[in-house]
């Protein structure tokens, strides 16, 4: 796994959502087991206290859970995921709707254009 | 009890205030970068800490006692200069940090130079900066330290080595001591930091953690220092 901070955002907030996206992409298989938090913060070169901080807030959103004397493991509940890969989803489109009327698109235009997007994506 | 404490501590070079006023304590299990411009007295107090400056006021303790023969055996430290007997070689050093402190872990050692192919019959004067910088770490990452002091220990090397640095910095973690970096050199180091403490003409400026400072800036601690220490 590749992992990447931007500069203006907590560094714990980052690895939530790039250890989420790990599990919505497949990167992390449900059900896989997560290598300990030190060998976590050191493959992603930070803070383990970051890194811990980070997988407690997983666990509270159920996407990881943890087992007391075997170590740590993404979820089996796919729903989970599903649900997980859905606000992905959004998110991205509701960037993407934001930068298109930015530059002055409408609503049709915009539709239209991602029709066409869409298609030629399918032709290549 | 913290592991690092200053009350109103003050160091003076003859009229020269290196260290003004300086309180803070720093609990044990966390990763600290000691943040300033040159000149600010990251040094100073890092020496202080030492025992190898006394302070003109105020006073600082290692674990609940000023440093002495306690504080020798906990610290860890790395100073800003090769302080390293330049005619020994690696395998002699080891023997020398062995003698010295309990704490020492010469199979760790060995294991980390190994992984770097640091030959142990080379001299520290044979050594390039860089190998010579690494070989110091090793030395001192290698004790079951307290208080690790870190003065500057990515200056002046190249990438490659400041991401080795950084990592034996992470896998020695050990919730039960805390690591002191001294640098200028932020962008490099932040991602590895709980807290940071930015130091100007021997004054505290800020002392907030790492993801405290993005959440309330919207920028790096990099970006927030060089905003604080405009010139």
């Amino acid at each position: 796994m590749i992992w990447k901070f931007r500069g203006d955002l907590p560094i714990y907030s980052q690895l939530v959502e790039q250890i989420q996206l790990g599990i919505v992409s497949g990167s992390f298989q449900p059900g896989e087991r997560l290598m300990s938090v030190r060998d976590m913060a050191a493959e992603a070169g930070v803070n383990p206290n970051t890194m811990q901080r980070a997988l407690q807030e997983l666990e509270r959103e159920g996407m990881v859970y943890s087992q007391r004397t075997s170590g740590r493991y993404v979820t089996e509940d796919i729903q989970v995921i599903e649900r997980a890969k859905k606000r992905f989803a959004e998110e991205q489109i509701r960037r993407f709707l934001e930068a298109m009327r930015k530059l002055g698109y409408q609503q049709e235009e915009i539709i239209s254009m991602l029709r066409e997007g869409v298609g030629e994506d399918a032709d290549s | 009890m913290p592991i690092l404490e200053c009350r109103e501590l003050c160091k003076s070079y003859g009229s020269v205030r290196a260290l003004d006023n300086v309180s803070l304590s720093i609990e044990q299990g966390r990763v600290i970068g000691l943040l300033g411009p040159n000149g600010s007295g990251k040094t100073t107090l890092l020496k202080l800490a030492n025992g190898l400056l006394t302070p003109t006021e105020g006073e600082i303790l290692i674990a609940g006692e000023a440093p002495g023969r306690l504080s020798r055996s906990i610290i860890s430290y790395l100073p800003d200069h090769n302080y390293l007997a330049d005619w020994m070689k690696v395998r002699q050093l080891m023997d020398f940090f062995e003698d010295f402190y309990e704490d020492f872990d010469r199979a760790k050692a060995a294991d980390m130079l190994k992984r770097l192919n640091i030959d142990s019959e080379m001299r520290i004067r044979e050594m390039s900066k860089g190998t010579r910088e690494k070989t110091q770490l090793i030395l001192v990452m290698s004790r079951a330290a307290r208080l690790y002091l870190l003065d500057e220990p990515i200056g002046g090397v190249d990438p490659a080595t400041r991401d080795f640095i950084l990592d034996t910095i992470i896998r020695n973690y050990n919730p039960e001591a805390a690591v002191v970096i001294s640098t200028h050199l932020i962008a490099d180091v932040e991602q590895v930091l709980d807290d940071v403490i930015f130091i100007n003409n021997g004054k505290i400026v800020l002392m907030s953690s790492v993801d405290n400072i993005r959440e309330e800036h919207g920028m790096s601690v990099d970006q927030y220092f060089r905003e604080v220490f405009r010139c």
